[in-house]
């Protein structure tokens, strides 16, 4: 599965302009790759890792949808380089759980209905994770506040916050 | 959107860092916490040759206060430390009020605080705290460190008085003379808009006495606002409720908006006036210090 963007930032670069051999920590793996340096995390994720789960939305820092966990943190993937990732730990969607082990987190978004279309839905649930493992308790306000760097254009935020409170309480019981 | 090719090297020391600027020779650009460069390489609107990370630098993500109650911003201090630090909370209201209310939760765990007012965007809410806060910027280059005093440093949109090879290692804001006040107030359609408009207050008091006021307004021009001259109205004064739409008033005749997508130009000056008279009222509130 290749693009012709991705081809292009694939072929040789020109002068003196070197590949980069990088290694990251993806979902607790180590994994190397040769870049270019302008290649974006979420496009080496995508398409050099074949991690889809993360989405590209808006491709401008708006739209919360390439969000993925950078050192615990959430950050936007479509905004930093793949190059700042080397030797740090990257958490995608597909790390949070497998098919017949839900995290608590997407088994909220299901039982809540937290998602239409579903495109949001994996930088919904990252920086739902980064809050909770802040703040396990956190209250409506604050989860709205939490997420409110992502944009669902379903407009189905009411079930995304039930769904993250849901998922709290599962984690606090747990 | 990709980037236009680049060079890409993440030196481990401020020396290293200034002498790939100066190679440069104005074609290499640094990297901090991304989130306004990113984009604008991603547009095209910047094509450097050279990008220098300085995020694998140590000792660069700071915040503190020294004894004599200075405050020190180190250049890789992320808005998120400031949204969540006791020390600020505590110490700076304008920053505190401030820091949750630039961009959205995700950038502000990456952009950075000196990064922010390097980038001198009009709407920019560090910049003009800064100015409210008469605060300097210290930068370094090849032949060391020099202090830039925050009146002098925004020069017009996107553009800063550093020279192509200097960083901005770290922002100071002044020891208030008395008890620091102040706040910051935003209006944006939606969060992570740019502002339509802000306004920084920051007060240095003396029970209900006024030290040194400093006001900044950010999205109402074609840069980042300085209406110190008229804060200073307030300078041995109480905030007396006449006072208050006095300043408000002059502030609001400092502002240059422009009428566009996100509301007239009188819209906005109202939101500054509205604004000012705010936080103003919630200091003259809570004035026993």
């Amino acid at each position: 599965m290749s693009s012709s963007l991705f081809e292009e930032i694939q072929t040789p670069p020109s002068g003196d302009i070197a590949v980069r051999r990088v290694t990251i920590n993806v979902n607790g793996e180590p994994r190397t790759a040769d870049i270019e340096p302008r290649l974006l995390l979420a496009d080496l994720l995508r398409q050099g890792l074949q991690l889809t789960g993360t989405h590209k939305g808006c491709d401008t820092t708006n739209c919360g949808a390439c969000t993925v966990l950078f050192d615990g943190r959430p950050i936007k993937s479509c905004t930093m380089l793949a190059a700042q990732a080397e030797g740090h730990d990257v958490q995608t969607v597909e790390g949070l759980g497998t098919a017949s082990e839900l995290d608590p987190i997407q088994e909220g978004f299901k039982q809540e209905h937290g998602l239409q279309c579903g495109f949001c839905t994996p930088g919904m649930m990252m920086s739902a994770k980064a809050l909770l493992e802040r703040n396990p308790n956190p209250t409506e306000d604050e989860i709205r506040w939490a997420l409110s760097g992502n944009l669902c254009r379903c407009t189905g935020y009411q079930n995304i916050v039930k769904a993250v409170l849901w998922a709290a309480e599962k984690m606090r019981s747990n | 959107m990709y980037p236009s090719r680049f060079k890409y090297e993440a030196p481990k020391t401020l020396e290293e860092a200034i002498a790939l600027l100066d190679a440069g020779k104005g074609e290499a650009k640094v990297l901090a916490g991304g989130q306004s460069l990113v984009p604008m390489l991603k547009l095209r609107f910047a094509f450097p040759d050279q990008i220098v990370d300085i995020n694998n630098i140590p000792d660069l993500g700071y915040h503190r206060f020294d004894s004599d109650g200075t405050l020190r911003i180190g250049a890789l201090c992320r808005h998120e430390d400031l949204e969540h630090s006791k020390v600020i909370a505590s110490g700076q209201p304008t920053i505190a009020a401030a820091a949750p209310l630039v961009a959205d939760p995700i950038v502000r765990t990456r952009g950075t605080f000196v990064g922010s007012v390097c980038h001198a965007d009009p709407q920019g809410d560090w910049a003009a705290a800064m100015i409210a806060l008469g605060g300097h910027m210290i930068v370094q280059g090849p032949k060391g460190k020099r202090t830039i005093e925050m009146k002098d440093f925004v020069l017009g949109p996107y553009t800063n008085a550093m020279n192509y090879n200097e960083i901005a290692i770290e922002a100071v804001i002044p020891a208030p003379k008395g008890v620091a006040r102040g706040g910051y107030l935003k209006l944006e359609r939606r969060v992570g808009d740019f502002a339509t408009a802000s306004v920084a207050v920051s007060l240095d008091m003396d029970g209900g006495k006024v030290l040194r006021a400093g006001i900044a307004l950010a999205g109402v021009g074609g840069k980042t606002i300085d209406a110190n001259e008229e804060a200073s109205f307030l300078v041995g004064k109480e905030l007396s409720p006449s006072n208050i739409v006095k300043v408000a008033e002059l502030v609001a005749a400092k502002a240059e908006p422009r009428t566009d997508h996100r509301g007239s130009s009188e819209y906005k000056r109202q939101i500054v006036r509205t604004f000012v008279t705010r936080i103003l009222t919630a200091q003259s509130a809570q004035k026993v210090a």
